[in-house]
C-alpha cells in the first residue's frame, strides 16, 4: 500500500530536491507540494497525508504554527536550514529532523525511522509536546494563530482583550469578537507575559491594558470592566493578584 | 611606568644650568657679605651639592610614589624634613672645616634661617615641577590607553557587524545549489560562483572599508541574484539610480543588510509575490538610499519593523559619523520604507 506525502516549503528548489529524493521510494506518492502554511493546512485537510515534510521558516505562519492548526497532525519530518531553538526542541523530544542541505542517504534514514515508528502513537504525542515547547519562543509567543472556518487569523498578543476557558478550547476575545484556540488556560498562562496578562479567575486571563476599573460584585467577588465594555469575573484569589500588579 | 624627568636630556640641561646659576648666585651673595673667595666657593659647593642630591632624591621618590591629591600636604612635610637634613649636614661639614674661624661660624649661625628658607623654596619648586610632570605623564598615558581601547573595540564591533552573515541564508543557498546540481548543473555552477564572490566580499580587508556606490551595488546584485534563485518568481527587485552617482562613497557592505531586512520582512510577511526596490539619489551633500518592501500592517507589530539588520546599520553609521539621524523608517499603508543618508566628504 502506498503512503501519501505532502511537501511544504517556501523555496522552490528546496521542494524539488525532496521530490527528487522521494522518487526513489515507489510506495511514496507526493499528493501535493505547498509553498506556505496556508496551502499546507488546506492540503492536509484535503488529502489526509501519512507524512509531511515540513520547513520551519515560512511566510506568515511558520511550520510549528501551521501544525497547531491541524486537529490530528500526520507524522512530520522537519527540514530546516538553521534554527537554534527548533533544533533544541527536536533534540529534547527525540524527533528526527533534516538539516539543509541533506543528501539522499540522510533522507532515506529519516524515512526509515518514520516507517519504524509509524504504527505507534508516539508520533502524535511527541509532536504535541514539541509544539507546546516551541510556543514559548518567539515569534509564537508574540501572536496567536487561529483557524476561523477556512480562514487563518494571526492575532498579535497586544490585540487580545481577554481569554476565557471553554471546555477543551480557549476563547480568545478581540475587538472582532472571539476565536477558538485548541489550547489550555494553563498553557496561555505560561506563554503570556505575566506583566501584561493576569489570570483573574480559574476561567479567565485578562490583558491589563484593557482594564478600565474593577467593581465589587456580589459577596466577596469582583468584576473587571474592560475598555470594550466587557465584564470579566475576578475571583477571590484573582483580586489580590490584580491589585498587586496594578498597584491599587 | 612613566619616565623620570631626569631621563630626558632637555631636563638634564635645564637642571644643570639652574644649579650653576644658583651656585654662582650663592658665591656672589657670600662675597657681597664680605667672605673670602675660598670660603664662599666651599660653602656654596657643599650646600648646593647637598641640595641637588636632595632634589634627585625627591624626584626619584615621586617616580615610585606619587601621593593622591588629598595627600599633597605630605609633600610639604617631606620638603621641610629634607631641608632640615640638608641644612644640618651642611652645618656639620662646614663647622668641621672652619672650626677655628669664629667669624665664619657666627655668620653661618646668623644666616641659617635665610639658608633654610631658600633651600626650602628651591626644593619646593622641584617637588612641584616633579608632581606636575608625573601627573601629566600619567594623564597622557591614560589618554593613549583609552584611545587604544576605544579604537580596538570600535574595530572589533565594526568587524562583528560586518560579519553578521545569516547562517540561514548560507545553508539555504547551499540547499538550492544541491537541488540545481541534479537538474540544472550549469545554473548550479553559476550560483556557486555568485555565492563565492559574495562571501569573498564579506571578508574583505579593513583597507577596503569605503567603496564606491558602483562597487557596492555590484556586490549587492550578487546577493539579490542568489536570493532570486532561492525564492523564484516570488521575489522581484529593482534598483534605480543615476550613473552620475557611481563614484559616491559609502561604507562597504552597508546595503546588503538593509536589503536582507527588506527581503525577509517582505517575503515572510506576505504569501504573495513581492517587489523590493532600491533608489539612490544625491541630496545636498548626502547620498540618500531608499529601500521599500511590502508588509502586512494587520499582523506586523511595529517593533518587528526594525530588525537586527537595521540596528546594525544604525550602529555602524553612528560609529563612523557620530550621528543617530542617518537611518529612518516609515510604514505607510502596506509599504515599509527604509531611508539611509551617507554624508559625503
Amino acid at each position: 500500500m502506498s503512503s501519501k506525502v505532502i511537501i511544504i516549503d517556501d523555496e522552490p528548489l528546496a521542494r524539488s530536491i525532496v521530490i527528487e529524493y522521494i522518487q526513489n521510494f515507489p510506495d511514496l506518492v507526493v499528493s501535493q507540494v505547498c509553498s506556505n502554511g496556508y496551502e499546507g493546512v488546506k492540503a492536509i485537510q484535503q488529502y489526509k497525508p501519512d507524512l509531511i515534510i515540513l520547513d520551519i521558516q515560512m511566510p506568515k505562519i511558520n511550520g510549528f504554527e501551521m501544525l497547531e492548526l491541524i486537529e490530528n497532525p500526520p507524522a512530520v519530518i522537519f527540514a530546516t536550514a538553521f534554527d537554534e531553538y527548533a533544533i533544541k526542541a527536536f533534540e529534547a523530544h527525540a524527533i528526527d529532523y533534516l538539516l539543509k542541505p541533506f543528501n539522499q542517504d540522510r533522507f532515506e534514514k529519516a524515512i526509515k525511522k518514520w516507517r519504524e515508528q509509524k504504527n505507534g502513537s508516539a508520533g502524535e504525542k511527541q509532536t504535541k509536546q514539541l509544539l507546546d515547547d516551541v510556543s514559548l519562543t518567539a515569534p509564537q509567543n508574540q501572536r496567536i494563530v487561529i483557524k476561523d472556518g477556512s480562514k487563518i487569523k494571526i492575532i498579535p498578543i497586544q490585540d487580545v482583550h481577554y481569554l476565557e476557558a471553554a471546555d477543551d478550547f480557549v476563547k480568545v476575545f478581540t475587538k472582532e469578537g472571539y476565536f477558538l484556540k485548541n489550547k489550555t488556560m494553563s498553557h496561555f498562562e505560561q506563554v503570556l507575559d505575566p506583566s501584561q496578562f493576569v489570570r483573574s479567575h480559574r476561567s479567565y486571563i485578562i490583558n491589563l491594558q484593557q482594564i478600565t476599573r474593577i467593581d465589587p460584585y456580589e459577596k466577596d467577588n469582583h468584576v473587571a470592566i474592560l475598555r470594550s465594555g466587557a465584564k470579566v469575573p475576578v475571583s477571590r484569589t484573582g483580586y489580590p493578584k490584580l491589585k498587586a500588579i496594578l498597584g491599587l | 611606568m612613566s619616565t623620570s624627568p631626569l631621563s630626558v636630556t632637555r631636563f638634564r640641561v635645564i637642571f644643570s644650568i639652574c644649579w650653576l646659576i644658583i651656585f654662582v648666585d650663592h658665591i656672589v651673595l657670600l662675597r657681597w657679605f664680605g667672605l673670602s673667595w675660598s670660603i664662599a666657593i666651599v660653602d656654596g659647593a657643599i650646600n648646593d651639592a647637598l641640595l641637588i642630591l636632595a632634589c634627585f632624591l625627591v624626584i626619584m621618590m615621586l617616580h615610585y610614589y606619587l601621593p593622591q591629591k588629598e595627600k599633597y600636604f605630605h609633600l610639604l612635610t617631606w620638603c621641610l624634613l629634607i631641608t632640615v637634613i640638608v641644612i644640618l649636614i651642611t652645618k656639620v661639614i662646614l663647622k668641621t672645616i672652619y672650626a677655628s674661624n669664629d667669624e665664619y661660624i657666627v655668620f653661618f649661625n646668623r644666616s641659617i634661617w635665610v639658608r633654610s628658607s631658600l633651600d626650602f623654596l628651591l626644593l619646593g619648586c622641584v617637588i612641584l615641577i616633579s608632581v606636575i610632570w608625573y601627573n601629566w605623564q600619567e594623564q597622557s598615558e591614560h589618554e593613549t590607553r583609552k584611545q587604544d581601547a576605544e579604537k580596538l573595540s570600535k574595530e572589533a564591533e565594526l568587524f562583528k557587524l560586518r560579519q553578521q552573515l545569516q547562517p540561514h541564508f548560507l545553508f539555504n543557498s547551499l540547499n538550492s545549489i544541491n537541488a540545481l546540481i541534479g537538474s540544472r548543473p550549469q545554473e548550479a555552477r553559476k550560483m556557486v560562483q555568485q555565492l563565492s564572490d559574495f562571501l569573498r566580499g564579506t571578508i574583505k580587508k579593513e583597507e577596503h572599508q569605503w567603496v564606491t556606490l558602483k562597487e557596492e551595488l555590484q556586490y549587492l546584485q550578487l546577493y539579490l541574484d542568489i536570493e532570486k534563485v532561492r525564492f523564484g518568481h516570488r521575489l522581484a527587485t529593482s534598483i534605480e539610480y543615476d550613473g552620475s552617482l557611481d563614484e559616491l562613497k559609502l561604507p562597504a557592505l552597508l546595503l546588503q543588510p538593509i536589503m536582507e531586512n527588506a527581503i525577509k520582512f517582505g517575503l515572510y510577511d506576505t504569501v504573495d509575490e513581492i517587489e523590493i526596490s532600491l533608489k539612490a539619489v544625491k541630496e545636498e551633500n548626502n547620498l540618500v538610499i531608499t529601500v521599500t518592501n511590502p508588509f502586512d500592517p494587520e499582523t506586523s507589530t511595529p517593533r518587528q519593523g526594525t530588525g537586527f539588520g537595521l540596528q546594525s546599520v544604525q550602529r555602524r553609521l553612528y560609529l563612523l559619523f557620530a550621528r543617530t539621524d542617518l537611518v529612518s523608517t516609515e510604514a505607510k499603508e502596506n509599504i515599509f520604507t527604509t531611508t539611509i543618508k551617507i554624508p559625503q566628504a
